[in-house]
């Protein structure tokens, strides 16, 4: 095991030590516990745990949507609690792609209006941005449908255009929160099957769902209970 | 060493998010016109405001016009003193001295100053160009007698012939200037045979023909014979008849006005009344009346109402966007853009609805100028100002929603 730790260690691209989230409440409701946790580049994660469990809560931490209340959040070895809010919103915006149960797409722009979203507020220039986000609709199979509304898409397809808009900022890590929840299997799993591709590319990938099939894809697998975080070996 | 200095400065671990102008304006475009109908019926009550706001400004600049092309620059630079003697003192005798031309003269700002009065001879008051008993009747023709200064103060224009001078006035010579009309009337055409007309049986060589006046345009239906020459046949004119006529330098009207009395009879003063021209200031306010403030007032309130349904529409649109919001935050916006791109899209709808407003405003004015046959006129600065007027409307009112946009917490709106 210890043969395999690199030589030039790169920093872990999450590293919770300690972290917890209390809500204030009042009652105030502690959603997670100190929980400790790294996952290394390159790494697909599934995270599971029942409804309630505080799975959202931990891809809210993850994602710098929200701040721990207690312990500390590195990412990418910048330790994100000493930021100020405006360099939190910066890293987040540049360095984490964020895929929705419920798509979260603008339904009157086309779809590379809405990837190009991802860029909008990365400085970078409209005719990069649009040809980036014309290489991200293809790259998840949708090269054929650029300039198509949302609401003139299928589920699996809107998906993917949230996928694509996760992807083309070429963030250090993918964070997916129910990326299947509101599809069929079949269509399920040809989304699984685009994380699968990505895994393969390299790309860091934390999924959070409920369901045991979704979770088996990952490589690791940690499930929350009641804001416990523990880990356990694949099956 | 770099990262540290970097550091012990505040400098950021990561580029800041940042959103240019042109992506911030076309977001906002995007925004308005995702919703058009509600977009339209929300900018109708800044339309209908700043509409109002230029029709009542056109239209009280196009009626100001009418006022201002009569009241020219003729009337600014002249004025004229009248005798009010007989009302005073019936014995005053002529009010006007001999020298009036000359005493006013001596004033600045004076360009020609003289008296005149129309003369009434007793018995036979027709005017021929041949002696009596040449041939019967002859004309109704007024005459008028003026000071060589009276004259040139009517600025007439010559057709043939000169305007006798003071040398002439003062010989009482018996000259005529005469209007064209009148020299057609009589059958003169050429001053080169030295014609004369007849005021009774007064034979008055004609010296010129004038073809126009800029005033006293009844000069021209006259047979204008010197002052002196008037006097020394028909007498002094009767109390409150003559009167003076100066022609001033732009600018100069009210103080001459002013000192014209005194300058003519210092014993006296009170015998003449100098009237000064109107000023065309208080002559507009009589126009621009109570009824414009209440219409001006009616489109403030049109403005407040619109505004408060910008308000209330970008109120709404952010409630209806917390997806939006939270996703933008996700994907790096700070709260400063969300508050930046709200603003700007109830500003746009602000400036749109100035712009409709300000072409329906201007509309009604070029239709009323039509309809009562005006020029229409609306001020550069009232056509510039209007949209800016929506802009800030639709700013103002966009304030409240687009902080409580930017106040929204990404993962609580990301949760819906
Ligand atoms: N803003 C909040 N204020 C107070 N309590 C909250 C808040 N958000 C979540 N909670 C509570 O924290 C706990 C964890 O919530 P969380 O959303 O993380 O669950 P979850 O695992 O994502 O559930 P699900 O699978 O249903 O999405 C729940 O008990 C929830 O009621
Ligand atoms: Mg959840």
């Amino acid at each position: 095991m210890v043969a395999e730790v690199p030589a030039v260690e790169a920093p872990a691209v999450i590293e919770l030590r300690q972290a917890g989230l209390t809500y204030p409440g009042p009652p105030p409701v502690a959603a997670l516990t100190a929980c400790e946790l790294t996952v290394g580049a390159g790494e697909f994660v599934t995270v599971v745990g029942p409804s309630g469990s505080g799975k959202s809560t931990f891809l809210n931490i993850v994602g710098l949507l929200d701040v721990p209340t207690s312990g500390s959040y590195l990412l990418d070895g910048i330790d994100t609690g000493a930021l100020k809010d405006a360099d939190r919103t910066a890293l987040r915006g540049r360095r984490i792609g964020f895929v929705f149960q419920s798509f979260h797409l603008l339904p009157y722009r086309s779809a590379v209006e809405n990837v190009r979203l991802a860029l909008l507020y990365g400085a970078v220039p409209r005719a990069e941005s649009h040809e980036r986000a014309r290489e991200a609709l293809a790259r998840v199979g949708l090269g054929h449908r650029l300039d198509a509304v949302p609401t003139r898409l299928s589920g699996g397809e809107q998906q993917r255009v949230a996928i694509a808009r996760a992807l083309v900022s070429r963030p250090s890590l993918l964070l997916c929160d129910e990326p299947t929840g509101n599809l069929d299997t079949a269509t399920a799993g040809a989304i699984l099957g685009l994380l699968d591709e990505l895994h393969a590319d390299g790309m860091t990938i934390v999924v959070i769902t409920h369901d045991p099939l979704v979770a088996a894809r990952g490589a690791r697998t940690v499930s929350i209970r009641d804001g416990v975080l523990t880990e356990r070996a694949t099956v | 060493m770099r990262f540290r200095r970097r550091a012990a400065r505040g400098g950021s671990p990561v580029e800041p998010s940042v959103l240019p102008l042109r992506e911030l304006l076309s977001e906002s475009l995007a925004g308005m016109l995702q919703r058009p109908g509600r977009s339209a019926l929300t900018a109708l009550g800044t339309v209908l405001g700043v509409g109002t706001f230029v029709a009542i400004l056109g239209l009280t600049a196009t009626t100001s016009s009418q006022i201002d092309s009569r009241f020219d620059l003729l009337t600014a630079t002249e004025v004229t003193v009248e005798d009010t003697s007989v009302q005073q003192n019936a014995f005053a005798g002529p009010v006007f001295p001999a020298d009036a031309d000359e005493r006013i003269g001596r004033l600045g700002g004076v360009e020609h100053a003289g008296v005149y009065w129309t003369v009434h001879p007793a018995g036979s008051a027709t005017v021929r160009s041949s002696p009596v008993g040449a041939d019967s009747g002859g004309e109704e023709i007024g005459i008028v007698a003026a000071s060589p200064g009276a004259l040139l103060a009517a600025d007439p224009h010559l057709a043939q012939g000169r305007l006798y001078d003071a040398y002439l006035s003062r010989g009482a010579q018996p000259v005529a200037v005469i209007g064209s009309g009148i020299a057609a009337r009589l059958g003169i055409t050429t001053l080169e045979t030295y014609p004369a007309v007849f005021i009774g049986d007064q034979p008055f060589t004609v010296v010129g023909i004038i073809d126009d006046t800029r005033r006293k345009a009844d000069l021209l239906l006259s047979v204008i014979v010197p002052r002196t020459t008037a006097e020394r046949i028909w007498g002094p004119p009767k109390g409150g008849d003559a009167r003076m006529l100066i022609a001033t330098r732009v600018g100069a009207a009210g103080q001459i006005a002013h000192e014209a009395p005194t300058a003519l009879r210092p014993d006296h003063p009170e015998y003449l009344k100098a009237v000064p021209p109107p000023d065309p200031r208080t002559l507009r306010g009589t126009v621009t009346g109570d009824l414009n403030q209440l219409f001006l007032l009616l489109a403030a309130i049109c403005l407040v109402i619109g505004a408060v349904g910008i308000a209330n529409t970008t109120l709404v649109a952010v409630l209806e966007r917390t997806g939006e919001i939270g996703l933008r935050r996700a994907l790096g916006a700070r709260g400063r853009h969300i508050t930046a791109q709200f603003l700007a899209e109830s500003g746009a709808l602000g400036a749109l609805g100035g712009l409709v407003g300000t072409s329906l405003g201007g509309l009604t004015v070029v239709i009323v100028a039509l309809v009562r046959d005006w020029t229409p006129v609306v001020h550069p600065a009232t056509i510039a100002a209007a949209p800016v007027i929506g802009l800030l409307t639709g700013l103002l009112a966009g304030l409240y929603p687009a902080l409580r946009a930017s106040r929204i917490q990404p993962a609580e709106a990301l949760r819906r």
